[in-house]
Order: structure tokens, then sequence, then C-alpha cells
């Protein structure tokens, strides 16, 4: 298929209905609004239902309503939006239902700014609402990247039951780059695939009574969800643990990155390999799961000397990357809370005063 | 020779209710419950419990239920319904859960003109977390946060949610009922029949205010919370219907 030139945010809600998704609810607020806008429009033609929620919270709450009568759905927001959902996304996960969660990340904290952010590394990676659980979380770096990761986060959500975020910062939501898109897919709700979804039942209907729910009173039921949930989320990282890797035969130093930031490591680390500095980059694709395995595997190298986490935050990342390397290289950190976005000649100068530090 | 004159509707489940000694829930669950079988809608029938003492509403009604976070039950009948449009769909809430946490979902669903039927309980108390005030608390009733009274000029008056919903223009069947008699009870079942009915034919949000007792927490006996329902909550929030609109 051709490339088209699309804008990030159109081109997220393009591929979640090219994946089969006919549900969207969602609530306007910068920079994510082109997503429902698309939606808006695209939705009442193909027989699909867009609904303008009055908050983030009731969006969530339908995403819960409509995912657990079967139905492939989504909602998207950006950070103060998603902070509103937390409640509702620990109820989708606790009532183990599949669905896709879209923050195009800003600046925060409170209303923050409206420019690109990776501020909820913490909320999206660590859980974000009560209890113990986990999403699968998608980081892309490129518009076509987002739009090869939306079919995916909907397959995962439906294979293991579990809420999938996926989180694009405000660049990757508001910049145009060309895309292929993929080839449309249909989605029917299925009882025989899904049989624990609400459709209608009677004694007849040949499986249970569907109870979408996440109250479990009795410890002894409480401790058994939690502990289905803990064997799934094992199975998530064992099978859909997703990383970048580039020039890392040979580097002296690694950066660790992901999302917009990763571009620019990459655009530094082409022109540092010119002044004889080998720089290579791991780039996570999944932030939950956390590809700790290859992030230590890198670090530890022969060779490598050290690693540099670049971040459009405070440092957030950076500690899953000192446990993965746990102190057995030194680990430096880049990065700028609120949205100044780290440039090329900001990264170059990190890795140089590494190796001067070293020497 | 025996004959069955009576039997359990197939709409509740064989689960023993939890409810106290007196409370009038295992009376609207049950009178929900013969509705949704006479009208024939059991197989597509798809229920909303909310949070409270109604939590385990999941257990009882006989259908596909979901279990709702705290106020937001209107939000997630709406992600049901809109899946299923020939499902009848319908929430069943008490006062904290509809008309304290959950006003911003409950007034948009009527809004919208959804088309669910919510079964209110308005016992003018927070039953499960053991009797606290609730918007519906009347003014001077006592309760575990508000142990004077409650005061108008502090905590406002209790909200009419009825009257309130009424207004809006999607919304399209609207009445308040008591249990506090048998009479009653058979106006209550009435009610609740035509507000499934108007889902059914799709005219729009439907709802049925339930006046209940909560003997536990108001600290009455059970004879004594049916009189001081009739003398305090009957005269505040009167009953009838506040609308029945065609489509």
């Amino acid at each position: 298929m051709a490339k088209v030139l699309m804008k990030g945010n159109e081109a997220i809600a393009e591929a979640a209905i090219r994946a089969g998704c006919r549900y969207f609810f969602g609530y306007p607020i910068t920079p994510q609004t082109e997503v429902p806008e698309y939606m808006s429009r695209v939705m009442p033609k193909i027989g699909g239902c867009f609904l303008q929620a009055e908050s983030e919270v009731a969006a969530i709450n339908m995403v819960y309503g409509a995912a657990g009568a079967g139905a492939r759905v989504m909602t998207s927001s950006s950070s103060p939006g998603v902070s509103l959902k937390q409640e509702g996304i620990s109820y989708i996960a606790g009532a183990e239902l599949p669905c896709v969660i879209v923050n195009v990340m800003r600046g925060g904290p409170g209303l923050g700014g409206i420019q690109a952010s990776q501020g909820d590394y913490f909320q999206a990676t660590k859980g974000g609402g009560h209890g113990d659980y986990h999403l699968v979380v998608y980081a892309p770096a490129s518009v076509q990247e987002v739009v090869d990761l939306m079919g995916v986060a909907f397959d995962t959500a439906d294979r293991y039951r579990n809420p999938v975020m996926v989180v694009a910062d405000g660049i990757i939501g508001q910049m145009m780059e060309p895309v292929e898109l993929p080839e449309p897919r249909e989605y029917r709700i299925d009882p025989a695939k899904k049989p624990w979804a609400a459709t209608g039942w009677t004694p007849e209907s040949g499986r249970e009574r569907a109870v979408i729910n996440s109250l479990y009173i009795e410890i002894e039921e409480l401790d058994e969800l939690n502990m289905r949930l803990q064997a799934r989320y094992d199975e998530i990282r064992k099978n859909e643990t997703r990383w970048e890797s580039y020039q890392l035969e040979g580097a002296e130093f690694v950066a660790c990155a992901y999302g917009t930031v990763a571009r620019i490591c990459k655009a530094a680390i082409d022109e540092l390999r010119e002044e004889g500095i080998r720089v290579g980059l791991l780039r996570p694709i999944t932030l939950w799961p956390f590809p700790e395995k290859a992030v230590r595997e890198a670090a530890m190298a022969d060779g490598v000397r050290g690693v540099l986490t670049v971040e459009l935050n405070a440092g957030q990342m950076l500690e899953d990357v000192r446990l993965a390397v746990n102190g057995a290289k030194p680990v430096s950190f880049l990065g700028h809370p609120g949205s100044k976005m780290p440039t090329v000649e900001e990264i170059k100068s990190a890795i140089r005063r590494m190796k001067e530090e070293q020497a | 020779m025996s004959q069955t004159i009576f039997k359990k509707t197939g709409m509740l489940t064989d689960v023993p209710f939890h409810y106290c000694p007196g409370c009038t829930h295992g009376v609207i669950h049950r009178l929900v419950a013969e509705v949704i079988e006479e009208l024939g809608m059991q197989d597509r029938a798809i229920g909303v419990a909310p949070v409270g003492c109604a939590v385990f509403a999941y257990k009882y009604f006989n259908c596909d239920m979901l279990e709702a976070a705290h106020g937001r039950a209107p939000a997630v009948a709406t992600g049901v319904k809109r899946v299923h449009n020939d499902a009848c769909v319908f929430t069943y809430q008490g006062d904290g859960d509809l008309a304290s946490i959950g006003t911003a979902e409950i007034v948009h669903a009527a809004h919208r003109g959804e088309k669910i039927t919510v079964i209110f309980v308005n016992n003018a108390i927070y039953g499960m977390t053991g009797g606290q005030m609730a918007p519906t608390t009347l003014v001077g009733q006592k309760t575990t946060t508000s142990p004077y009274g409650r005061d108008r000029d502090w905590c406002g008056a209790p909200i009419r949610m009825s009257e309130m919903l009424a207004t809006i223009d999607g919304s399209a069947f609207i009445e308040r009922v008591a249990l506090n008699n048998p009479a009653n009870i058979m106006r209550a079942k009435t009610a609740i029949r035509k507000a499934f009915l108007c889902q059914k034919e799709g005219r729009g949000f439907s709802m049925v205010e339930v006046l209940s007792t909560c003997p536990t927490n108001w600290g009455l006996s059970p004879v004594e919370a049916m009189k001081w329902l009739e003398e305090n909550m009957i005269p505040y929030y009167p009953l009838g219907n506040f609308k029945d609109k065609e489509v």
C-alpha cells in the first residue's frame, strides 16, 4: 500500500479502526484532541460508535461497559485526563477486561503545559491507580510505529484480557509523517471467543452467567485473583517485551531512551561516531514489561563503560535502568522535566563528559 | 393434588440475600426481577450493580451483570447499551452512589437520553459504610457524620433527584414510589414495569426512585422504619410520576 502523510493523532485513530475498533469514548484535551475528532468523523460512517463523554471518568467507565460487553474499545487522552481515568483503569485491570488507552503525554504536574513530555512513565508503568496491577505499555518513536503498535495493542489486550496503554509523547501525536497503513481487519463480538462477556444470557446459553467484577470480598478469593494476575504478568514479561537495538556492536557507551527522545539520541550517536566515540542505543518499545534483560546485557557487554538514560522528565525510566544495571556500570541521566526537548548537542556533551570522567 | 400457585421468579438466583432484617432491598430486587421476567426480557437483560448495600446485586439477578465503580453505573451501562442496542440494560443504585459521587454520570446519561432503566433506591442514608449522611438525608436527621442532625445551612437541603432529572430533555420516564404498604408496593411494580417498557420502546432514559427503609442505620425496628418513611420521607419526597414522555 502506498504511503500517506498523516498527523500522529489521526494515524492513531485510523490504525485503531483498521484493527477492528468500533467503539470510542473520550473527552477533548490537548494535545490528543485530533483522535476523538477523527473518530467522530469516521465512526458514524462505518457503523461504529463515537461518544463524547461528560468527563474522562465517565469515558473510561463507558470503556469498562463496552469491554465487558465484548467489544473492541478504546479511549484516548493526555496526562491530566489520564490521571482522571486511573480509577476506571484499576477496575478494568481488576475485572480482567481488554481495552486500549492512548496517552499523548504532555508536561505536568497539575495542568502543566501542552507540549510533549514523558512525565507519565511512572504512572503508566507502576500502576497509576490503586492495587497490584500492570498495563502493557507501548512507547512508539514514530507515526509509523504507533500505527503498527495500535493493532498489536488490541491483540495483546484480547490475548491476555488486560488493559493496554500506548504512550505517545505530544510530538508523536502532533507531527506529520508518511505512513503505510495496515489492511483493515474485521472484529466481531463472538461469545465463543469471549465467553466471559455480557451479551445477554439464559440458562440454555451454554456458558456461565457473565459477571464482570473486581470485588472479591473473601481474602482467599482476592488472593486467587491477584495470583492469577501475577501469573499473567509473568507470561506477558516472557512473551511481549519489545525493544530496538541501534549501533550497540562495539559501543563504549549505551544510551537508553524511548519515544521521540530516542530519535534525537540516534542523531547524536551518528554524529559521535564521526568523532570516533562509539555509542549505541537501546530503545525500550514496551515500557512495561521493561526490557530489563536486554538493558542489562547491553550494559554488561565487553567494552561498555557506562549508560546514559535520556528522558523528557526528571528521571523516571532511570530507576528501571539502574535496577537492570544493578551498579555494574555507571548510569548517568540527561533530561528535562517540563517539556524542553533534549538537543543532539546536549546528548553529545553528556556522552563526552562521561568519557572524560572515566579518562 | 397440589398445584403451584406461586413460585420465585427465575430472574433471581438462589443465593440468599445478605440484606439486614426489614431492609427493603429484597422487595425491590424481586419487583425488578419479576418485571423483567414478565416482559420476557430475561435473555436480553444486562444489569449494572453499584457500590453500596446493593454491591452484591450481581449475585442475585440471574442475568449477565457488571459491577461498577462507585457512582459510575450509568456510564458503564452506556458502554453496554451502545454495544448491545437491543439489550435490556439496567442499573441499580443507592442514594450515595447516584445522588452524590455519581451525579455527573446520572445527569449526563439522562441528558443523552440513554436508553437504560435506572432503579434508584433512596433510603436517606449510607447503609454499607454504616450510616453516614447522604445527599438525601433529611434536615435534622442524625447520622454518624451528622451526629447533631443535618444542618441545612452547613450541608444544604436534601437533593430531589427525580424532580431534577425530569427537567432534562433526554429523560422519558421518571417516577417516585415508596414501599411503605402493599398498595404502594404494587404501584412501585407498575412504575418499574413502565420504566422497562419505556426502554423497550426506545423512548429514552427511564428511572424509578424507590423510597426505602434502613432500620439498621436509622436505629428503628422495621415497623417503626416504615412509619418514619411515611411521616418524614414522603412529605419531603412526594410520590408520583414526574415524566412519561411519548416518543
